[in-house]
């Protein structure tokens, strides 16, 4: 009786361990997958530098991987990514914030019960549809204002993008500044201060490490953002600062890349996976300013 | 107020404008109908089984996957540096760009372990690119709930396996619905990553029925299938010259949105219910 007793415990106890040890397996599969990216980054790019000397990836001020003169500057293809993102960002943190100011210190409760779930709503939209509204409602429109605008332009993709953007980072911002506590606002109130000196001078301050962070985000998005640029900025490595005019990104070149038929392991099949480094390199960066950021401002009440 | 109705205002008028362009082009044939070299006849049937397959396969993997490891960070984790690796892991995940995602699905399903350019692939990149956003709702949903009904569950007599099995993942449910529905509904328009692992853009057959008439009866050669989804669908008429094609765009465009639409509001309006209705 007492041994089967002890045996039984013994099962269940062994049943115990084993459950643990799958569900830790199903948490480590996160860092799979980062290794797995990693992994497959660095291989591909380290027999791509076998071909490439590293300082004229960096330096060089032509991108034609494709053709028999083959250049490989990445250069041309960032200053895309930047240029777009540039615009987008222009758009998206003055709109952003401003939406986020308004919801979380004058709007009234009901408004933003409602303004709240629907910019969650828009951050869900697929970003192929932003890339239509680029490339079929805003170059047309740019195209009135301004007639000389080619059919693809980084000011029309990153435009859309901008708006993309907006509602992440009006939600975020919106969260941290509805962090800061009462007590803080009714002290400036009770110096006498409007309530729009009070949330300017004092409510965005005071939230300002979950304001930055939302901005990071923002950046991240758009150096990472795709379709939007495939569809409306053109698929031309462009080495050039002025929105105005056509140019592939990084991402967007991959896309080309990837709707071609490159044969696996030729130096064209690598370039994507060098581009896709630069691009990793750049967010990373990104995510670990915002995370210091966070930790550096952060000021607790 | 001003920035709010510019905002607003904007996005009204995009989705007016397209669903204005599109409106024209939807009928029964256009959801029956595969891809065609003429714009009038062409449809969206190849495109929209696609979708659905790829979606089934990405919640057969995320699902799973994402629960356990939200349950083990919340529940099991101890306190170490291995924790520490795997949250952080975490968050940065979220961070990456989902073309990246594409690379590595190209680089490590695709060519490495010879999956092809198939559904499979597509639901496995799916699935590892809403993981993060599964594992996140997972954990929020089991944080809320209160510390005393595990140990009335222990005090019982139960396991820690029993009480995560009839207690904790019960009363965790819907927040964890709420999040998986996000997820699918992100994944369902994520087009970078599936041209990236090279989905092509032309399929006018289907895949292989999962349903056989011989025995045994299911038929899993769909996975190894080539597709298309509808967001390719709809890059690959945005991206032709001829206005035609630009109609069926605004068509297929105006179906994802509705159905992301649907799906965001459906992952709202639970959590607003659980909210309103959770008291312990």
């Amino acid at each position: 009786m007492g041994s089967q007793r002890l045996a039984r415990r013994r099962a269940r106890v062994v049943r115990e361990r084993v459950i643990e040890l799958i569900l830790f397996l199903a948490a480590l599969a996160s860092v799979f997958t980062t290794a797995g990216i990693v992994y497959i980054l660095v291989k591909e790019s380290v027999s791509f530098f076998q071909h490439v000397p590293i300082g004229s990836f960096l330096t060089d001020t032509q991108w034609t991987p494709l053709f028999d003169d083959a250049h490989f500057g990445i250069m041309v293809l960032l200053s895309g990514t930047l240029t777009s993102s540039a615009v987008a960002l222009s758009i998206a943190i003055p709109l952003g914030t401003i939406i986020a100011i308004y919801l979380s210190e004058f709007a009234p409760f009901r408004l933003r019960e409602v303004a709240k779930p629907f910019l969650e709503l828009l951050g869900g939209v697929p970003t192929i549809i932003y890339g239509y509204f680029a490339l079929l409602f805003v170059t047309p429109l740019l195209q009135k204002i301004y007639p000389e605008l080619p059919g693809f332009s980084l000011l029309s993709a990153g435009i859309v993008m901008g708006i993309m953007i907006i509602p992440y980072v009006s939600s975020i911002s919106e969260d941290a500044m509805r962090a800061v506590p009462m007590s803080l606002r009714e002290g400036s109130y009770a110096m006498g201060a409007t309530r729009f000196q009070t949330a300017v001078r004092v409510v965005v301050p005071a939230a300002f490490s979950g304001i930055a962070s939302a901005y990071i985000l923002g950046i991240s998005r758009a150096v990472g953002e795709t379709m939007i640029l495939a569809v409306a900025a053109g698929m031309q490595p462009n080495l050039t600062f002025n929105p105005l005019e056509p140019a592939a990104t990084i991402t967007a070149y991959i896309v080309q890349v990837a709707l071609g038929d490159l044969p696996h392991g030729s130096i064209g099949y690598q370039t994507i996976f060098a581009a896709g480094l630069t691009l990793m390199v750049f967010t990373l960066v990104c995510n670990i300013a915002g995370h210091v950021l966070r930790k550096t401002f952060r000021e607790t009440y | 107020m001003v920035a709010l109705m510019i905002g607003v205002l904007t996005f009204v008028a995009l989705f007016l404008d397209m669903a204005l362009d599109g409106f024209g082009r939807l009928s029964w044939e256009f959801f029956t109908n595969y891809p065609s070299r003429r714009a009038g006849q062409a449809g969206i049937l190849s495109a929209w089984v696609g979708s659905t397959l790829v979606m089934l396969t990405t919640a057969f993997f995320a699902v799973p996957l994402g629960v356990a490891a939200g349950v083990y960070l919340e529940e099991y984790a101890p306190k170490n540096w291995v924790t520490d690796l795997i949250e952080i892991n975490i968050t940065n995940l979220a961070g990456v760009p989902s073309i990246v995602y594409g690379l590595l699905a190209l680089g490590l399903f695709v060519y490495q372990f010879g999956l092809g350019q198939s559904i499979l692939s597509a639901g496995l990149t799916l699935a590892l690119l809403i993981l993060p956003v599964v594992i996140v709702a997972t954990r929020e949903a089991i944080r809320s709930i209160p510390q005393a009904i595990r140990e009335g569950s222990y005090a019982l007599g139960a396991t820690q396996w029993q009480t995560v099995r009839y207690h904790i993942l019960p009363y965790s449910s819907a927040g964890i619905l709420t999040g998986v529905i996000i997820g699918m509904a992100r994944a369902i328009g994520e087009t970078a990553p599936i041209i990236t692992i090279g989905a092509l853009t032309f399929i006018a057959f289907l895949p292989p029925a999962p349903v056989t008439a011989e025995p045994p009866f299911l038929s899993f050669e769909w996975l190894l299938s080539p597709f298309t989804v509808m967001p390719i669908q709809m890059f690959n008429w945005t991206s032709r010259p001829e206005a035609a094609f630009h109609a069926n765009a605004a068509a297929a465009g105006f179906v994802l949105v509705i159905m992301t639409l649907a799906m965001n509001g459906l992952a709202i309006w639970l959590r607003y219910r659980l909210r309103r209705n959770l008291k312990w």
